[in-house]
């Protein structure tokens, strides 16, 4: 069984990003980028499916810049066997990149998509469901546990009032949460590996997808600044904080 | 102009998240109508018609309605969105589940966990777990939403009396089906309605000082609770207390955060509370740079106390 696996470039989780001085957005020169955490997890669970014997190939996705490269090498190091970038330079939101990857499954056929629940730049939370809607595949978003079960997968989802199975047929749109599985750590002679697999470039026109963004960034400010309080030396002066000050007991 | 809000509910019961986004949906203006799919759900439909301001009631009543698979759920709101200029749900797990492919069989750009409307295609979102705010607007003709619900104050949950109309939902899809749930029981309210949240992180050590430690203060307080992403990893709690950017966004009166360092991505689910508490041994903590009142210590000897002193 194939699967594909879609990742995206986005400012290391790590980093406090900075408004730009002009509105139109967040610094994202000179700052260090990384694969969205949530795509790092469903990398590892591919790769996690192909040890177990129920994939037998991993195609590897991403749709941006030409930078996008490092982080499909990445995904190649954590086990991936191919990669294809579709290169753009335009912003791409969810919906472009959602039939970017439709393009590339018709010409891949694969029986499984897994992709990052959320992007931990935008937030939109949006691809795989609407990737889903557009194959008319089913969908399991916020996974925490995959079982492939001959055409099906069974697929427990974390959601608000706690955990959710249910069981869709394949193929399909898996997204992940935070506990389906700890991404490996890659190791030097897998990046060195990693270097030697193919990585594909594909243009959106090639594809016949018009990528042109539907919403327009009037302007992007920062929140803000919630004062910090101050520290009280024992419980009872917090208690009598809560009580006369802030009057919330 | 006319807005759909889509309601969250339990079949018997409409969730509080149903009234934040009315709230929202009348900062458009418009006629506002409220969708209830299920399965026997009348009584949610019933519930939902009394809230104040509401023109009518769809409901969309079937069995293959009653878990709210995405694909089913999509193919009724599918149908029903043509005759709306604005599609609205919470940002629930069931809204974040739906909308999407609502928006994409629609060939729609949905906005995301909106947190404020600036005019009816102009909305403000959080962007980098809050740390930045975008404006955006949209050039589609029908805009699906998603609504930060801690954004807008609910609207009240009775007064009104808005008919309820039938309509009937497309047949199964078949692509998945619904096996089990595991609800964690609580007596406490609700995370994402609670007035107090009590929170704790890796701090805590153990899911047995949650137990032991924090719940004699949640219940002093009748408060909910809560944990960071680091507590629930290490598997402290369950999975739905998680608060924060990928978790739930609170917005309580009072948030009281006991052994949690303040991650990024923690305070971006929090930092919209009235008033933050910060318990935590490490006084340089960035939880402290959000916390109106701190206090350094252990946390197994304060929290103790704590609760003693609200005896008082």
């Amino acid at each position: 069984m194939k699967v594909l696996v879609a990742i995206k470039r986005v400012v290391d989780f790590n980093v406090k990003v900075r408004v730009k001085a002009d509105g139109s957005g967040v610094e994202t020169a000179n700052v260090k980028m990384s694969m969205n955490p949530f795509d790092e997890i469903a990398v590892e669970e591919a790769v996690r499916l192909k040890e177990a014997g129920a994939a037998t190939e991993i195609v590897v996705v991403s749709c941006g810049v030409l930078a996008c490269q490092e982080t499909l090498r990445t995904a190649l190091a954590i086990g991936a066997d191919r990669a294809i970038l579709v290169e753009t330079a335009v912003e791409l939101q969810p919906l472009a990149v959602a039939k970017l990857l439709k393009a590339v499954i018709q010409k891949e056929q694969p029986r499984l998509v897994i992709l990052g629940k959320q992007a931990i730049d935008d937030d939109s939370n949006q691809t795989g469901q609407m990737l889903a809607a557009l194959m008319n595949w089913p969908q399991a978003t916020f996974a925490s546990k995959l079982k492939l079960e001959g055409e099906k997968a069974q697929v427990t989802r974390e959601v608000d009032g706690g955990l959710e199975t249910i069981s869709i047929k394949l193929p399909a749109v898996v997204t992940t949460d935070l506990r389906l599985n700890e991404p490996r750590y890659v190791t030097l002679p897998n990046i060195m590996k990693a270097k030697k697999k193919t990585l594909e470039n594909l243009k959106p026109e090639a594809l016949g997808v018009d990528v042109s963004p539907r919403l327009t960034t009037v302007k992007v400010i920062e929140p803000s600044k919630r004062k910090a309080g101050i520290k009280v030396a024992d419980v009872k002066a917090l208690v009598d904080k809560l009580r006369n000050d802030a009057k919330v007991l | 102009m006319s807005v759909l809000v889509v309601a969250e509910h339990d079949n018997k019961t409409v969730k509080k998240a149903t009234l934040n986004t009315v709230a929202a949906a009348q900062k458009l203006g418009g006629e506002i109508h409220v969708l209830v799919a299920g399965h026997q759900a009348g009584e949610a439909a019933k519930a939902a018609a009394q809230i104040p301001g509401i023109k009518k009631v769809l409901l969309a009543d079937a069995p293959h309605l009653g878990e709210f698979l995405a694909e089913n759920v999509a193919a009724l709101l599918v149908q029903v969105a043509k005759n709306y200029s604005h599609v609205l749900a919470p940002a629930t797990s069931n809204g974040k589940n739906v909308m999407p492919r609502v928006a994409a069989l629609l060939d729609v750009q949905q906005i995301s966990d909106i947190a404020a409307v600036e005019s009816a295609d102009t909305f403000m979102r959080p962007i980098y777990a809050g740390n930045a705010l975008a404006t955006v607007k949209s050039k589609d003709a029908i805009k699906i939403i998603t609504v930060r619900t801690t954004a807008f104050d609910a609207v009240a949950a009775t007064g009104g009396s808005a008919p309820v109309e039938h309509v009937s939902a497309p047949a199964d899809s078949g692509l998945s089906s619904f096996v089990t749930r595991e609800v964690s029981k609580s007596e406490r309210p609700e995370l994402t309605a609670a007035k107090i949240i009590v929170s704790g992180g890796r701090g805590m050590g153990s899911g047995e000082n949650f137990t032991k430690v924090l719940e004699p203060l949640a219940d002093k307080l009748g408060a909910a609770m809560g944990a960071s992403r680091a507590a629930v990893d290490a598997g402290f709690v369950p999975n739905d207390w998680q608060v924060g950017q990928t978790g739930k966004i609170v917005a309580p009166d009072l948030y009281v955060a006991v052994g949690i360092s303040g991650a990024i991505q923690h305070l971006a689910g929090m930092k919209d509370s009235r008033v933050i508490v910060a318990i935590n041994k490490d006084e340089e903590a960035p939880i402290f740079q959000v916390a109106d009142f701190g206090v350094v210590g252990d946390l197994f000897q304060l929290v103790p106390s704590l609760v003693e002193e609200l005896k008082k």
